[in-house]
């Protein structure tokens, strides 16, 4: 009688454990997968009088499937959409170096304080983060304008004569990022280098390493993690930001978000904005692949 | 020698340096916000009337009771999928589908906004043509904000899971308990301080957010974002220095207090964890 009773008790486990499987992975799917699948749909459409065309078309027994590529091909030609893509790809390859050269020596640093001041520090620098991105944004406006704080102050000094023009060019579209996405940088590169091992390190120098060749050899191999999942958290989200190029970059620092702004609010043209869109993630694939795989490792990694 | 730069001149003046530039925004902000000129680049005495001003501002006031429902709902929703996406991802080893779920709970992490935004617009558009619902307002954007956060929320989550002992809930099991029992007595309570992080953190990535809000807003869900962003779109408005220094402090009493709270809860946990140890020893 027990075992009888078995099978339909599995069966209601496998029942309940497919449900909670299916929460979450309805809900993601919901409104990760599926939108980025329309985007996609319409991007192969065109634009008619008040709707997107649709893509099928059933008629006399027959489907008839239209794919407009005609979006695509337009991307192509049109060399507004070729350069602000390169320039967007150019700003985040930037903001991200930058991150990581103020980056890895600040983490370093923060990893070798004191175990009691480490806390404060790390704190420190996720503060900013907490407080609104867009405010911290705003205020670079008064920092940088040409009567801003930077130049009263240079002037005050006696550093320069007339103020410097800041303001709505690539220096301050650069800093802009640089500001908002450095933490982004710091935190993976803090949890790496805090894990380092002193012994490694000792090891190195009493066989005769520099502290330079140390530090090349040893800790920066052992810190790759870090680095790679910092580099990708700024990489990213830089190659698609929005708020930052339209309050602090000038005219002349293309970004593709901005551009697919535009053209979804302005020309409402919603196959051209959504085929923009699917340029940008084959752009970012890789790097998204990139961070999936690093994300899962280290997460069973962390299992081991 | 023990490392190249040590606690050396180089590495304190390195830190102050980088300190400083992350801070001297939020100092300019706060500062300006007590500037009687409306210029805030000069100084030319000190005020509190942009604090009188912002405080009947009824744009501003709007917008920050829409943006504070928005993300209390949001961090809400974030922490409950979040956690069963956590709990999935954790505890249930290999299932068909688990690479899927695991990049679209990785996908939001990065993606950027722009995407999120327009996608889910596209897909709401669509929707509404075919049910004739949902209108356009705080409840999509509370979808956006609900996708990121539960990213986020995942993420915190999982740490923790990783983290507790799974023979606590083992023990739990063996004394009869069935599969929700444990996880309701057991498992949530000890991942209980993840859950206050992640409910705090996707809290504040709904209240900050201003591009998916761009998209997915409607009439009447004008969050405080967005009525920040126009207006620094135009130019330099000394009354958003006044929100944005009630934000910045208020923020920062929170989060001083909470990482002190959850320091001596980690404290008292572990001590009491060691405590059982002994005891269960001797």
């Amino acid at each position: 009688m027990r075992k009888q009773s078995i099978m339909p008790r599995l069966r209601r486990l496998f029942t309940v454990r497919n449900l909670v499987i299916g929460i979450p992975m309805i809900w993601l799917f919901a409104l990760a997968a599926a939108p980025l699948l329309l985007v996609l749909n319409i991007s192969l459409a065109h634009m008619e009088v008040t709707s997107v065309s649709s893509l099928w078309h059933w008629a006399d027994n027959e489907l008839t499937l239209k794919f407009n590529f005609g979006n695509y091909l337009y991307l192509g030609e049109d060399s507004l959409y070729f350069d602000t893509y390169v320039s967007s790809l150019k700003f985040a390859a930037l903001t991200t170096l930058y991150c990581l050269i103020v980056g890895y020596p600040f983490a370093y640093f923060i990893s070798r304080a004191p175990e009691h001041l480490r806390t404060m520090l790390l704190m420190l620098v996720m503060l900013p983060f907490w407080t609104s991105f867009l405010l911290r944004i705003y205020a670079w406006k008064a920092l940088l304008a040409d009567n801003g704080v930077v130049n009263n102050g240079l002037m005050g000094l006696g550093v320069i004569a007339s103020p410097i023009h800041m303001m709505h060019t690539s220096f301050s579209l650069t800093i802009g990022m640089v500001y908002a996405y450095l933490p982004f940088m710091v935190l993976p590169l803090y949890a790496t280098l805090v894990k380092l091992d002193g012994r490694m390190l000792e090891a190195a120098a009493d066989l005769g390493a520099s502290p330079f060749k140390t530090f090349w050899l040893v800790t920066v191999p052992l810190t790759k993690r870090g680095i790679i999942a910092g580099s990708l958290l700024v990489f990213i989200p830089a190659f698609g930001e929005y708020v930052i190029p339209e309050l602090l970059g000038g005219p002349r620092t293309l970004m593709i978000a901005r551009v697919l702004w535009d053209e979804f609010f302005s020309n409402n043209d919603w196959p051209m904005a959504s085929a923009v869109t699917i340029v940008m993630i084959l752009l970012i694939l890789v790097p998204m692949a990139l961070f999936n795989r690093y994300n899962d490792e280290t997460r069973l990694g962390e299992k081991s | 020698m023990r490392n190249m730069f040590g606690r050396s001149l180089f590495g304190r003046s390195w830190l102050i340096a980088v300190f400083i530039f992350l801070y001297i925004p939020i100092v300019t902000l706060v500062v300006y916000s007590f500037n009687d000129s409306r210029l805030s680049t000069v100084w030319t005495g000190f005020t509190f009337k942009w604090y009188v001003d912002a405080s009947h501002d009824r744009e501003l006031i709007d917008g920050l009771i829409i943006s504070l429902k928005l993300a209390f709902m949001s961090a809400t929703l974030s922490v409950i999928f979040g956690t069963f996406t956590a709990f999935v991802l954790v505890r249930y080893g290999r299932f068909k589908g688990r690479g899927l779920l695991t990049s679209m709970a990785n996908a939001p992490l990065v993606m950027p906004d722009v995407i999120v935004g327009i996608s889910l617009l596209l897909m709401l558009v669509a929707l509404q043509k075919w049910l004739g619902f949902p209108e356009r307002g705080i409840g999509t954007i509370l979808l956006g904000h609900a996708l990121i956060g539960t990213s986020f929320a995942t993420v915190v989550i999982i740490s923790r899971l990783r983290e507790i002992d799974l023979r606590l809930e083992e023990a739990a099991m063996d004394l009869g308990c069935k599969p929700f029992q444990v996880f309701w007595l057991v498992t949530l309570p000890l991942i209980a301080s993840a859950l206050v992080s992640a409910f705090l953190l996707t809290f504040t990535l709904s209240f900050d957010d201003v591009v998916i809000a761009a998209f997915l807003s409607g009439p009447g869900s004008t969050t405080l974002p967005l009525v920040i962003f126009s207006r620094a779109r135009l130019g330099l408005d000394p009354s958003i220095n006044a929100v944005a220094t009630v934000i910045i402090v208020v923020v920062s009493i929170g989060v001083i207090a909470s990482s002190l709270y959850q320091l001596r809860a980690e404290r008292r946990r572990q001590r009491e964890v060691a405590d059982a140890y002994a005891q269960g020893k001797s």
